[in-house]
């Protein structure tokens, strides 16, 4: 049996690791809303147009993070990145590569500033100056498809879990990499998985947090769209270490295809043993189901998202006790963000000690940014912590279009905070950021220029509050009214002094 | 309208426990467009959690809506990144043009509008779906054609029973009565 399943991996390896040329089209949401899929079946039909069918690959991938420049189609192993690709220049891109064509370098990136153009998908600055560990599968593989992403090492880890390491080892490893939750709080999660471990419990759960709430922030969608079982392999882990034996994605309604590939790649998952009954000839069995949240910021908040996932209104309650002492239905309970998640099967694989070798003394590791607004390259953005804001914008994010003045970065969601320019050589990690008095959050970067009034930036946030306060508590309830009514006044022009006491 | 609906396939679904809840409305709405008063009925009795229980959890959560959706649904994000390039003009237009706020259908089913808090195609911003077509980087005037051609060239609505097709001569749908969702 498991004989079998050695010699259908090692087969998979090979069909994914050759040396075929393949052109992959990004299938994230926000280049199938630029019509990717019918990029995708253009070049389908070119190929075989050149009878070329057996010798060449078309697929798809997931999110590459350069959104902004989509429709995106790498051709590999060359990395040849073209953007803004329209289905009518399919017949081009592959004359170019296979029939002796002429490159295509209308379609070729350009940078922002000298207008240069980047054939190559390592040139371009926007990729070279990040460090990709969550994302490292993101953009490489199709993530509907179990073999691509076993063939770039996963599922390796839980291998190492299950075959040499008990439940306490994994949770010393997590400990000493120095993890933190990616969630936004950045609570220690070998912390949180220790106490949940000792607690005694007939039943545990595990959850994997996917309901990111914050408006300008996708980087867990663009995850669970590119990578999928990177999640997975983490909260399987998790369950392993904790001693659960059931388990949950909550994810937003609003991301129909991360919940349709993550609900795919379970079924992948359960087909090749890593989900069920005995996980690899082992005692242990897990089994993990897909909850769809029905619109609500609130529950982003773990002990709402509880709520929410045993039927009821979600309200969050008064902590302690914590979810990991008592949580999903009174028992134990771990709920890890997606980042976090697909932070531990690199952790258990390279070791705590290359984990934590990167970022700074207190937060370890990378940090996934949803760079947006008035910034040049939008998109998703991986970087160790400890980077400062200006190499994140200036660098990665091309800076301020329109040689517009840059006015202040909003982070950490409605209830995070802006930082204005002046502090731009702040070094992006937990504790910096909420010294500054904004915090990491989940990681939505929002840049403002000087035309973005800061005004009206903090009556959305408050409105936004307002509507998705949950009711429960009355400063929030009557507080955010109280403060959107006054912002109003302001914004209308009819602010008076009294208004700034 | 049928009062009695026939919830039997939902109910194969799922094992009838208090926490199936939450996705059984979400199943149900995808039947039928919307959470009708009577399949609601039979749900608690299934459940058996109260009626006002249900809907105070349904109305908690954005994505329920009780009155049917039109054939187009318009959802524009208001997340942050879309409010900075000004998602608040395709509220507008649709204020303008079709005398739609959020939370309304058009009286000849054809167009509903909803905001939403945030899409996650921040990228693509500002962002409006209809029904499941995400338009990316939209602008009032691409906003405005789009509306158009839904109108004109869309397929028409297939009519809801008892719900008549009030309809100027080029097309507009009759503005004068829309049904409020919530407020």
């Amino acid at each position: 049996m498991n004989g079998d399943k050695e010699q259908v991996l090692a087969a998979s390896k090979e069909t994914v690791l050759t040396d075929k040329m393949t052109f992959l089209v990004c299938e994230g949401t926000g280049c199938v809303s630029s019509k990717s899929p019918e990029i995708l079946t253009a070049l389908h039909g070119a190929v075989e147009q050149l009878g070329l069918g057996n010798k060449v690959e078309v697929g798809f991938t997931g999110c590459h993070g350069f959104c902004q420049q989509g429709p995106i189609v790498v051709v590999e192993p060359e990395g040849i990145f073209y953007r803004r690709v329209d289905p009518k220049d399919a017949p081009k891109i592959v004359a170019a590569h296979l029939a002796g064509g002429e490159p295509v370098p209308d379609l070729y990136y350009r940078h922002p500033a000298t207008r240069e153009a980047i054939p190559h998908y390592r040139d371009i600055v926007f990729y070279k100056e990040q460090q990709r560990v969550i994302l490292r599968n993101c953009g490489k593989i199709n993530p509907e498809r179990i073999a691509d992403c076993e063939a770039r090492g996963g599922y390796e880890a839980l291998r190492k879990v299950i075959s040499q390491m008990t439940p306490e080892q994994v949770i010393e490893e997590v400990r000493r990499s120095g993890l933190r939750g990616r969630g936004g709080a950045g609570f220690p999660t070998g912390v949180k998985w220790d106490v949940c471990r000792k607690v005694a419990g007939d039943e545990k759960y595990v959850v994997c947090n996917a309901d990111e709430g914050d408006p300008g922030a996708f980087m867990d969608r663009s995850i669970l769209e590119a990578d999928p079982h990177s999640v997975i392999e983490g909260l399987i882990i998790l369950a392993y270490a904790i001693g659960a034996s059931h388990g949950f994605v909550y994810c937003r309604a609003e991301y129909p295809l991360a919940v349709r590939r993550v609900r795919n790649a379970l079924q992948q998952a359960r087909e090749r043993g890593y989900l069920g009954q005995a996980i690899l000839g082992s005692g242990f069995h897990l089994d993990i189901e897909v909850f769809e949240g029905a619109g609500a910021f609130v529950c982003g908040e773990e002990t709402a998202l509880i709520a929410s996932i045993e039927g009821k209104r979600g309200m969050p309650r008064v902590r302690p006790p914590y979810p990991a002492v008592k949580g999903l239905w009174g028992m134990p309970t771990v709920i890890n963000n997606v980042k976090t998640l697909a932070s531990v099967p690199v952790i258990i694989a390279r070791g705590a000690d290359w984990f934590a070798s990167i970022g700074t003394k207190n937060s370890k590791g990378t940090a996934v940014f949803a760079l947006t607004g008035k910034i040049a390259n939008s998109g998703l953005v991986e970087v160790a912590m400890g980077t400062p804001l200006s190499s994140i914008i200036y660098s990665v994010g091309g800076g301020i279009p329109n040689k517009k003045k840059l006015k202040a970065v909003q982070t950490g969601g409605p209830s995070g905070g802006c930082l204005p320019a002046s502090m731009l050589e702040l070094p992006v990690d937990f504790d910096s950021l909420t010294e500054a008095g904004a915090m990491m959050g989940s990681g939505g970067l929002v840049v403002m220029d000087e035309d973005t009034c800061m005004v009206d930036v903090a009556r959305f946030f408050l409105s936004f509050t307002q509507s998705e306060s949950c009711g429960k508590c009355a400063p929030c309830r009557i507080g955010t009214r109280h403060l959107v009514s006054l912002l109003e006044k302001i914004c209308s022009g009819k602010g008076e002094e009294k208004d700034l006491e | 309208m049928n009062s009695h609906i026939d919830i039997s396939a939902i109910r194969r679904e799922f094992k009838g426990e208090r926490e199936d809840l939450i996705p059984v409305l979400q199943r149900l709405q995808e039947l039928e467009g919307y959470l009708r008063p009577d399949a609601v009925r039979s749900i608690s009795r299934w459940l058996k959690v109260s009626e006002n229980e249900i809907f105070g959890v349904a109305t908690f959560y954005a994505q329920f809506r009780f009155h049917p959706p039109g054939k187009y649904n318009i959802r524009v994000c208001m997340g942050t990144a879309c409010h900075v390039v000004g998602a608040r003009n395709f509220v507008e237009v649709l204020k303008a043009d079709l005398n739609l706020s959020p939370g309304e259908t058009t009286r000849d089913g054809m167009f509903s509008l909803e905001r939403v808090a945030c899409l996650g195609c921040c990228a693509l911003a500002p962002v409006v779906v209809v029904n499941e077509e995400v338009h990316g980087r939209m602008n009032r005037v691409k906003f405005t054609e789009l509306l158009a051609t839904l109108r004109h060239t869309g397929e028409p609505p297939e009519p809801e029973p008892d719900d008549g097709q009030h309809k100027h001569a080029d097309g507009r749908p009759e503005v004068s009565d829309v049904r409020r969702e919530r407020s």
